[in-house]
């Protein structure tokens, strides 16, 4: 069962240094309080998993958070590109960042097999590109019934999954609509699970279309109103779509990339809305 | 410029991607120029057009441009909302989307695409693009693929660096040769003109120029010697009524939204 706990407490009980670490959420739901509580317990040597790292990774990659990413899609949607992982990549600044580099199809079917308990994931992907020679986990395989050749791509099982939520309740039982991305296999893939959420909530009010992620399949719910910021909750909140603009100017600069980080990462506090009314079970 | 109104390269190249639009009944829809052509072909001719959105909206209907594939406009006047492998696996997988819609940092003779790395070796380049996204299952499962990008020597490229996506390969019958379902790259829209695979070759061959374009403009902005179909013909400017749809679905964009459709994609 989950425990509802502050997102300080979550983030140092799952997040140790060189794990596996999947913050997902398409566009939709990106899990940025999380993330900025991760760069702020200094975790080192993450692998970190996402299909599109996003401003999400280009902060944590920029604060030397990662040694690896494994991911399908490096940009900043509808601006152009990730400055701090392009300088990780072009540069080695702040340090090297191995690449483990798939398409979103890929990644998905890698999250699915993950959540699935298989191995593999069969797709009919990949095939004519050029990515199979720079990324060892993609590989041919025969159809045992036809003799088609396709693609295969092993699991992901990432050590810890990070998603943000609109609602849960008091038990740990999260409500999640809207664009649901990969956001359910991520946490069924994953070892452990943390959801921030931008409310606790005594029942759950029927919602069409929600996913539930029960409580019995999570370590952590942590209450975080607005953690998704600058992407946005659907009923909660929209995307701040002139702050991934602004990013582009913020990240060009290493020096005013790290300024932007002191002021509004490394010296905020952990947001700590109460957890009242022994909403702490 | 041409024709009794001003316009842009970029407009043009929206307008010509649109009018290709014209019949499909469903199209994989990317961010900045091919999403505004693709509602601006559903303002125009197509109303009924499925536009599907790799963040798993299907049937979107956006009233303003969208920042991203994920905005909330595109769920909340989407026909439906499903996970991201439902839209790869149940969508695009076995075929069932009509036109997909690429952009490209480099577009190579045989129009296989690059948005991997430019120069350098793959662990170090001398540019690191954003990869590949959907775009290489778009490129091999759509039944097929229009390109848009600008034309310029560095995007024209004899041979791409990185195939992220797969054109014509090596040439004529290799995609078959992989099993690829789609007919793959059918058109290439620049700000120049309209290119189509040759039959025979596949080799991306100049059909269309835009009004304006010379041949010896597109020629130089080309790195490899083009072909020319002997059945060259003009683009059709903008109407007035294409312009000032496609102004008006434009206006409603946030005013810092970039119009870069080099960095277009899906």
């Amino acid at each position: 069962m989950a425990e509802v706990v502050p997102l300080r407490h979550a983030v140092a009980e799952l997040v140790r240094d060189g794990h596996s670490v999947a913050l997902e959420g398409f566009t939709h739901l990106i899990p940025y309080a999380a993330a900025h509580e991760i760069i702020r317990q200094r975790r080192r040597d993450l692998t970190l998993i996402r299909m599109t790292p996003d401003l999400l990774y280009d902060q944590m990659i920029g604060m030397g958070c990662a040694r690896a990413l494994v991911f399908s899609w490096g940009g900043n949607p509808g601006v152009g590109s990730l400055h701090r992982f392009r300088d990780a990549v072009e540069n080695r600044w702040p340090h090297e960042l191995a690449l483990e580099e798939h398409s979103h199809a890929g990644m998905v079917n890698r999250y699915v097999a993950g959540a699935s308990g298989l191995p593999f994931a069969v797709l009919r992907g990949y095939r004519g590109t050029d990515l199979p020679s720079v990324t060892p986990t993609i590989k041919p395989i025969t159809c045992p019934f036809t003799g088609e050749e396709l693609t295969a791509v092993p699991a992901l099982n990432p050590d810890v999954a990070v998603v943000h939520a609109q609602r849960a309740d008091r038990r740990g039982n999260v409500q999640l609509w809207g664009i649901t991305g990969a956001q359910k296999e991520a946490v069924l893939a994953a070892s452990h699970a943390l959801a921030t959420v931008e409310e606790i909530v005594d029942e759950l009010p029927p919602q069409a279309g929600s996913i539930l992620l029960p409580s019995w399949a999570l370590d952590y719910v942590a209450p975080v109103p607005g953690g998704a910021h600058p992407s946005y909750a659907l009923g909660y909140s929209e995307r701040d779509n002139n702050f991934y603009v602004a990013w582009d100017s913020i990240s060009r600069d290493r020096h005013t990339f790290l300024a932007w980080m002191e002021d509004n990462v490394l010296s905020t506090e952990a947001p700590e809305p109460a957890l009242n009314n022994g909403a702490q079970p | 410029m041409s024709g009794a109104q001003a316009y842009t390269a970029d407009e043009m190249m929206t307008i010509a991607a649109a009018r290709m639009l014209s019949g499909a009944r469903s199209c994989f829809v990317g961010i900045g120029l091919p999403s505004t052509a693709a509602n601006l072909a559903r303002a125009l001719h197509t109303p009924g057009i499925v536009l599907i959105y790799e963040s798993g909206t299907i049937g979107a209907k956006p009233a303003t441009p969208p920042l991203s594939i994920g905005d909330g406009e595109l769920a909340e006047t989407a026909d439906t909302v499903v996970s991201v492998p439902e839209i790869f696996n149940y969508w695009l997988q076995p075929g069932r989307i009509d036109v997909g819609f690429l952009g490209a940092a480099q577009i190579d003779r045989l129009a296989n695409i690059n948005t991997t790395t430019i120069g350098g070796a793959y662990t170090s380049p001398k540019v690191r693009l954003p990869g590949a996204g959907g775009a290489p299952e778009i490129a091999a499962s759509c039944r097929e693929v229009i390109v848009v990008l600008r034309q310029t020597p560095r995007s024209f490229v004899d041979q791409v660096d990185f195939v992220t996506s797969m054109g014509y390969g090596t040439g004529a019958g290799h995609r078959e040769r992989l099993g690829l379902r789609g007919a793959g790259p059918k058109t290439v829209i620049t700000d120049i003109g309209i290119l189509e695979p040759d039959p025979t070759t596949c080799e991306l061959t100049l059909f269309h120029l835009h009004p304006g374009s010379s041949l010896d403009q597109a020629r130089e902005a080309t790195g490899w010697p083009l072909q020319i179909s002997p059945e060259l013909r003009e683009t059709a400017p903008p109407s007035a009524q294409e312009l000032e749809i496609l102004r008006a679905f434009g206006r409603t964009a946030p005013s810092t939204t970039p119009r870069r459709s080099e960095r277009s994609r899906m």
